[in-house]
C-alpha cells in the first residue's frame, strides 16, 4: 500500500498519545510542516493533492495514537467545504458543523452544539440550509464541552457578522455526512487497532496464577475475537475509503460502503474495548493507564457522525426498498 | 508513553482489493443464466447449498458454459481465467442459492491442488473432466479421532510392490457415494510425538477401489450427505500419490488458506435473508436490524475479497483466512437470529421451498457451519498464536 505514508504518519503520532487533554499544538505543527494537515485538497488550498486512500492511511494513525488534533475536520470536511464553496481557507486547524443558523446578508445568528475542536480552531465552516457560512472564533462565544474521551465538543454562540457567507454546492449536505463518517470510521478502525495491541502487550506481561495471562486459553479466545472485530473495522473503514476515492460521494456504491463502514466500526468499537478492559483488568479502569485514551474514544465515536443506529437504520431501509431481487446487487454495487 | 511500540500486529487483513471491471459482464451473464433456471423451475433456492445442493445436470452446465475449473489452464481443459473471475462466479451462485455441491469439492480444491502438487499424468487424467462438470471428488481428511486435530491421523499407509495399501476410516465425507475419487491423508510413517505433523502423506483414492466401503452417515436432518469411507488394505499405486511422500501437513494446509476464506464462509443462509426481505415488505420498526445484517454482510465480502486478491498475488494469507472464516460462519447463524425475531413463521422442513422451508434447513445445518473446515475455537487458537500469544 501505502508504505512510505504510513511510515511518516507512524513518525509523527508516534509520541502523540498521552494522557493529557485539548489540543496538541507540536503534532499540528509538524502536520502543517509535512502537508498532512490538508493533505486531500488541492493545491489552489493549500493542500497536498492526496487521494482518499491516502488519507484513510494517515487517519488510521492518528486514531491508533489518539492524537488531539482537528485532522479529520480540517482536511476533510472544512477545508473541503470551504474550498468548493469557493471560500478561502483560514490558515490554522479548522472545524466543520452542519447545523441550523439565521443568516440575514453576512450577519448570522443561532446556537450550533458539540462543534469539535471549536475551542482550538482558526475557523469554523457551518453548513446551515443552502448556504455556507465560515465564522471566526473570535467574533462568536464558546462554552467548552467534551465528548466521552474529553475530546473538545463545544458549543459555538454566534450574533454578527460572519467572514463569509455563500451558496452552498448542490449535495453537499450529503457529501459532509459522508466525509465525517467515512473518517470517523478510519479513526475508530485505528483505536480499535490500538487497543487490541495494548491488551496483547499486556496480557503478555501480566502474570497471574504463576503464568502469564495471554497463556491461558480462556484469555487467548478473547483475544482472538477482538483480532477479528478489528479486522472487520480495519477492512471496512478501508474498503469504504477506496469505493469513495473510485466511486466519488455521490454515487450509491460509497453511500452503501460508507454507511457499512461506520456502523462495522461502530460495532467493533463496543467489542473491542468491552475485552481491552477485561484482559487488563482493574488498573485498565484507571485513569493513570493508557487504555483509556482508546476505549474512551472508541464510546465517543461510534456515537459520532451518525451512531450504529442511524447507519443501520439507513442501510435498513435501502436493503427493504431494494427488495429480495435488489438486495444482492445492492451488495455486489 | 509507548505508543510507538503497540503496533507491532501482524497484518489481520490484506489491503481492499477491487474486482477488475471486465468481472462485471461476467456477473451478469451469470446472473442471467441463474434466473432463468430458476424461472424453469430447474431448481428451488436453498440453503448451505455447498453442501445440500447437488444435481449433476446443473454441474455439468456449469461446466458447458466455461464457468467450473476457471483457473484451470486451457491444455488440461480449463479457461486460464483469474481467481478473481472465478470469485464472481461462485459468490453469484451461492448468492443465488444453486446447487452447487456436486462439483464443489472438486472445482474449489482438487483441481488448484493437482495443479500444485499433482503429477502430469493426474492432471490429464481428473482435470478435464473437473471442468467439463463430470468428475466429482471428495476430501479424506477427518477421522473419529482427527477433526480439527488432523495430526491424529491414524489411517496407515504401509509400502507395498508398486504402491502402497492403505487401512483405516475416514468420516464426514461429502458426497463420497456419488464421488469418483477422493484425496486421503494418511500416516505413512509411524507418529513421532515430537513431531506430531510429520510422516503425513496425501493418496488419491478411487472409490470403486477394492476394499473401500461407503456407509452414509445422516444428517441430523436424515438427509445423506455424509459417510464414513472404511479402507481395508486399499491398494494405491505409485503413480496416485499426491505430491510427496511425507508432505501431506505441508499440502493440507496450504489447501485450508484456499478454503477458509471463501464467500461460502459468509453466504449459507443468505437465500434466507433474501427470503427474509420478502416476508417484511411493508413492514416497519425492523430497518436496524436488517441493516445491521447488511453493514456485516458488506464488510465480510470485503474481507474475504482482500484475502483473494491477496491469493491471487501469491500470498497465502493464513492468518485472515482464518478471520474471515470465523466472523464469517458466525454471521450465517446471526442471519438465522434475526429471522427468527422479525419472521413469526416457523420453519417447515416438509415445504417445497420459500421463507419456512430456508429457515427449516438454515436451522438444521447450522451446527455445521461453524465446525467444518475447523471449529470456531481451533481457528481462534490460530489467530491468537499470529497475535504471538502462543
Amino acid at each position: 500500500m501505502n508504505a512510505e505514508l504510513h511510515e511518516l504518519a507512524e513518525s509523527i503520532f508516534g509520541d502523540a498519545a498521552s494522557n493529557d487533554t485539548g489540543f496538541d499544538a507540536g503534532v499540528w505543527a509538524t502536520l502543517e510542516e509535512t502537508g498532512l494537515a490538508r493533505l486531500t485538497l488541492p493545491g489552489e488550498a493549500g493542500g497536498s493533492e492526496g487521494t482518499l486512500e491516502d488519507a484513510a492511511v494517515v487517519l488510521a494513525a492518528a486514531g491508533a495514537h489518539a492524537a488531539r488534533v482537528p485532522l479529520v475536520e480540517t482536511d476533510l470536511l472544512a477545508g473541503w467545504l470551504l474550498h468548493t464553496a469557493g471560500v478561502p481557507l483560514p490558515d490554522g486547524p479548522l472545524t466543520a458543523v452542519a447545523g441550523e443558523l439565521d443568516v440575514e446578508g453576512t450577519t448570522v445568528r443561532g446556537e450550533l452544539r458539540r462543534v469539535p475542536w471549536a475551542r482550538a480552531a482558526a475557523g469554523v465552516a457551518v453548513l446551515t440550509g443552502t448556504r455556507v457560512v465560515l465564522l471566526d472564533p473570535a467574533a462568536v462565544e464558546i462554552t467548552e464541552g467534551t465528548n466521552l474521551a474529553e475530546e473538545p465538543r463545544d458549543t459555538v454562540t454566534v450574533d454578527g457578522a460572519a467572514a463569509a457567507v455563500v451558496e452552498a454546492p448542490d449535495g453537499a449536505a450529503a457529501e459532509l455526512r459522508l466525509r465525517a463518517a467515512l473518517g470517523r470510521a478510519l479513526l475508530l478502525a485505528g483505536a480499535a487497532r490500538a487497543a487490541l495491541a495494548a491488551s496483547v502487550r499486556y496480557a503478555g506481561e501480566r502474570v497471574q496464577f504463576g503464568r502469564q495471562i495471554g497463556r491461558f486459553q480462556a484469555v487467548q479466545q478473547q483475544l482472538a475475537l477482538a483480532a477479528g472485530e478489528v479486522a472487520a473495522a480495519s477492512a471496512a473503514a478501508s474498503a469504504a475509503a477506496r469505493v469513495a476515492a473510485d466511486a466519488g460521494f455521490a454515487a450509491p456504491s460509497t453511500r452503501l460502503a460508507v454507511a457499512a463502514a461506520k456502523s462495522r466500526t461502530g460495532e467493533a468499537a463496543g467489542a473491542v474495548a468491552r475485552i481491552a478492559h477485561q484482559v487488563h483488568g482493574a488498573i485498565g479502569f484507571t485513569r493513570e493507564h493508557d487504555l483509556r485514551l482508546w476505549t474512551t474514544r472508541l464510546w465517543a465515536w461510534r456515537e459520532e457522525d451518525g451512531s450504529d443506529a442511524e447507519w443501520n437504520t439507513e442501510l435498513g431501509t435501502t436493503a427493504l426498498a431494494a427488495g429480495p431481487a435488489g438486495l444482492w446487487p445492492l451488495i455486489t454495487g | 508513553m509507548t505508543a510507538t511500540t503497540l503496533h507491532r500486529l501482524p497484518d489481520l487483513v490484506p489491503p481492499p482489493t477491487e474486482l477488475p471491471p471486465r468481472t462485471a459482464a461476467l456477473r451478469a451473464e451469470v446472473r442471467a443464466f441463474l434466473a432463468e433456471e430458476q424461472e424453469a423451475g430447474r431448481w428451488t433456492p436453498r440453503a448451505d447449498v455447498w453442501l445440500s445442493g447437488w444435481d449433476e445436470r446443473f454441474s455439468r452446465e456449469l461446466g458447458r458454459r466455461g464457468w467450473l475449473g476457471m483457473t484451470i489452464p486451457e491444455e488440461y481443459g480449463g479457461h486460464g481465467a483469474s481467481a478473481l473471475d472465478r470469485y464472481v462466479v461462485t459468490e453469484e451462485l451461492l448468492a443465488a442459492g444453486a446447487p452447487v455441491a456436486a462439483h464443489w469439492i472438486a472445482d474449489r480444491q482438487i483441481g488448484p491442488t493437482l495443479l500444485r502438487f499433482g503429477t502430469e499424468e493426474q492432471r490429464q487424467r481428473f482435470l478435464p473432466g473437473i471442468a467439463r462438470g463430470e468428475v466429482y471428488f471428495g476430501i479424506g481428511m477427518s477421522e473419529p479421532d482427527a477433526g480439527s486435530d488432523l495430526a491424529a491421523v491414524r489411517t496407515r499407509a504401509e509400502r507395498v510392490d508398486g504402491g502402497w495399501e492403505l487401512t483405516g476410516t475416514k468420516v464426514w465425507t461429502s458426497g463420497a457415494h456419488h464421488a469418483h475419487a477422493f484425496f486421503a491423508l494418511a500416516r505413512s510413517a509411524p507418529r513421532d510425538e515430537q513431531h506430531r505433523h510429520a510422516g503425513l502423506s496425501q493418496f488419491i483414492v478411487l472409490l470403486d477401489s477394492p476394499g473401500v466401503q461407503i456407509r452414509p452417515i445422516p444428517l441430523l436432518t436424515g438427509a445423506h450427505h455424509f459417510n464414513e469411507v472404511v479402507f481395508d488394505r486399499v491398494f494405491v499405486p505409485d503413480d496416485m500419490v499426491l505430491g510427496e511422500i511425507g508432505a501431506g501437513w505441508k499440502q493440507v494446509t496450504s489447501e485450508l488458506a484456499f478454503e477458509r476464506s471463501g464467500p461460502e464462509r459468509f453466504l449459507s443462509t443468505f437465500p434466507l435473508l433474501v427470503s427474509m426481505l420478502g416476508e417484511l415488505a411493508g413492514s416497519t420498526g425492523i430497518e436496524r436490524e436488517i441493516g445491521g445484517l447488511v453493514a456485516r454482510l458488506w464488510t465480510l465480502r470485503r474481507m474475504s475479497l482482500a484475502v483473494a486478491g491477496s491469493l491471487e498475488s501469491g500470498q497465502a494469507p493464513e492468518l485472515a483466512a482464518a478471520v474471515v472464516k470465523e466472523l464469517g460462519t458466525r454471521y450465517e447463524n446471526e442471519v438465522i437470529d434475526v429471522a427468527r425475531l422479525l419472521v413469526a413463521t416457523p420453519p417447515d422442513p416438509g415445504a417445497e421451498g420459500g421463507f419456512p422451508r430456508l429457515l427449516a434447513d438454515a436451522v438444521l445445518h447450522a451446527p455445521g457451519f461453524t465446525l467444518r473446515g475447523g471449529t470456531n475455537e481451533v481457528l481462534r487458537g490460530i489467530v491468537a498464536r499470529g497475535l504471538g500469544l502462543r
